[in-house]
């Protein structure tokens, strides 16, 4: 595989969100604006590609059976590392996204990805699968939050388009749902219509 | 490329691999410390001169706590000179939808409100979070209203508030606690009032 | 009264899944019948309520009184992992046929964000049952835990159920699988949220 598939493959053929379905909780949790979607997008890329290239580099010196304790230790220290960053330089995102920050450790596409490539992989190819996954992550992230913000409070990017409220119930959790179902019946049709 | 585990090496590494995050971790927080320090301080700070007059001090220097009903509450003095031009008093309730609702009330000297900042909430998005500046029309209503006779209470309870609509659990809690905040500043002026013999505090 | 404050609270007004959206891959993931919706329920319950008197233990015996809180995503999490390893094995000795119901489940949970999000709820939110915000003691912690795996394992099953019914209806093509399940899974927290103000 090209370097370059290595990036666009998890945009769109194996993107996370949309094919794999991993990674769902962040998905509906934080996506309540397109700003809230792309921030956690891009604090779990940071921790994905790092962690992917850690691994990649460890793989070969850790012993099978304490491997998924190992990565885990990893992935955690990178997560811990990033809480600390938003913390100092962007506070608001930071309060925000909350409880969903830490959780990026148990984020099934971090653990998977550890798994099924960055063990197996080298750091440039790991860091590559990680920017490619991380994109495909955010971009998914991004547009179920434009999608939301815009039903739900009619605005876009925190621009008023349209004055007064919009369908509430999209900012709330059942919108969440319905919005990501919605998005993915017309993904597959996307998809089958493309091949 | 996985090798053989024996319970050896599996200790082993996986000793390592913490002790070795563990020390990463520990010069993070060392170099992040201060930025979130600060970071942390510029919210208080910014808060503070959103809600009171113009000032010439550090508030967060002059701070000091004033207790209400055994409870504690942070008060920064905005001055001018060494005339006290208002009180930003940090306030809380407990009543909010989500839970805690934590406020900044700033006091002009003549015990008008001059804004109010939430410093920070767990209300729903699209609703009770209404009560942010710039979200809604709800907080500009509290600027210059003096408690003393604008009642701090929804219409619904007879007050003078308008509530936001469907939320009117937040709008209470808000209004809980701007009265707390208003309290608490009739203690603060209360002293500087003795101090200069006369209030204006009508 | 406060412990039924905060059983209502999580198992009803902010359920776990539908309205915090902690554990939804396994919620979306083993939700195809009911009988292993159950088990996995079963297995979180378990496992939640022990790691969370575990983590809460840590946090305030280990990690706070050595100044070290920033250690708490690695602590907790490998706490979370060992615990499950431990579930397993004392399970398999101990209760051959409940390791058999529970087992295949348990390797899943440490992933499975409501774990370690209830963990890390439990020793940083404030609460405000029954006056002043306050930190949940011991106790009042694992009533949390447990009224939240609860929570959890109501909303799988009833979630399970209504996809064993979808399974027999005529749903148009790009509708089948995911997505019918995630609108299905948006009525049912459009229910939930009728509970919205009863704590």
């Amino acid at each position: 595989m090209s370097k370059f598939n290595l990036v666009t493959k998890g945009i769109f053929k194996e993107n996370p969100i949309f094919v794999l379905l991993l990674g769902m909780c962040p998905t509906l949790g934080t996506t309540t604006s397109a700003i809230n979607g792309m921030g956690m997008g891009l604090a779990t890329m940071f921790v994905l590609i790092m962690s992917n290239m850690v691994i990649s580099a460890i793989a070969g010196f850790v012993p099978a059976k304490v491997r998924i304790p190992s990565f885990i230790v990893v992935i955690a220290a990178f997560v811990t590392v990033l809480q600390f960053l938003m913390q100092a330089f962007t506070p608001g995102l930071y309060e925000t996204l909350g409880l969903f920050i830490p959780l990026i450790v148990v984020n099934c596409i971090v653990l998977g990805r550890a798994e099924a490539f960055a063990s197996k992989n080298g750091v440039v190819d790991s860091a590559l699968d990680g920017i490619g996954i991380g994109l495909g992550f955010t971009a998914a992230l991004t547009v179920l939050g434009m999608v939301r913000e815009l039903l739900g409070s009619a605005s876009i990017f925190g621009i008023k388009l349209i004055d007064g409220d919009g369908i509430l119930v999209f900012v709330l959790a059942p919108g969440a749902f319905i919005a990501l179902g919605y998005l993915l019946v017309l993904f597959n049709k996307l998809k089958s219509k493309i091949s | 490329m996985a090798k053989e585990s024996t319970l050896k090496n599996m200790v082993v590494t996986l000793t390592l691999i913490t002790l070795i995050a563990s020390s990463v971790l520990g010069g993070v927080y060392a170099i992040t410390k201060e930025p979130i320090d600060a970071a942390k301080t510029a919210k208080t700070n910014n808060a503070i001169s959103k809600v009171v007059p113009e000032f010439d001090n550090d508030p967060s220097a002059d701070k000091f706590i004033k207790e209400l009903d055994e409870k504690s509450y942070v008060v920064y003095p905005a001055k001018r000179g060494d005339e006290i031009v208002g009180y930003a008093v940090e306030s809380y309730t407990s009543g909010g939808f989500g839970g805690r609702i934590l406020l900044m009330v700033g006091f002009n000297a003549d015990g008008t409100i001059n804004n109010t900042a939430v410093l920070s909430h767990a209300e729903t998005p699209g609703l009770g979070d209404k009560m942010v500046e710039g979200k809604s029309d709800f907080s500009v209503q509290f600027k210059g209203k003096n408690p003393a006779d604008f009642k701090l209470l929804v219409k619904k309870d007879g007050g003078d508030v308008d509530a936001i609509t469907a939320s009117t659990i937040t709008s209470r809690a808000f209004c809980d606690a701007v009265t707390t905040a208003w309290e608490v500043y009739n203690l603060c002026a209360g002293e500087t009032q003795t101090e200069k013999k006369e209030g204006t505090n009508e | 009264m406060e412990y039924i404050l905060i059983i209502i609270s999580a198992v009803f007004v902010n359920n776990i899944l539908l309205s915090q959206f902690l554990g939804v891959c396994p919620f979306l993931g083993v939700s195809n019948k009911v009988s292993t919706a159950a088990g996995m329920a079963g297995a979180v319950t378990f496992v939640m309520a022990v790691a969370t008197l575990a983590t809460y233990m840590i946090q305030n015996y280990v990690l706070v009184p050595l100044g070290i809180e920033f250690m708490q995503t690695i602590a907790f999490i490998l706490v979370i992992a060992g615990l499950v390893q431990m579930v397993e094995i004392i399970l398999k000795k101990v209760s051959p046929s409940l390791y058999q119901a529970l087992g295949i489940y348990l390797p899943l949970i440490t992933t499975n964000c409501a774990v370690l999000g209830v963990a890390i709820i439990v020793v940083s939110k404030e609460f405000t049952f029954g006056g002043d915000p306050h930190l949940l003691n011991l106790a009042q912690s694992v009533v949390f835990a447990i009224a939240n795996a609860l929570g959890f394992g109501l909303a799988m099953i009833l979630f399970a159920g209504l996809r064993e019914q979808l399974e027999l209806a005529n749903v148009p093509k790009p509708f089948k699988g995911m997505p019918i399940a995630l609108v299905t899974a948006g009525i049912l927290a459009l229910s939930f949220m009728g509970f919205a103000g009863l704590v």
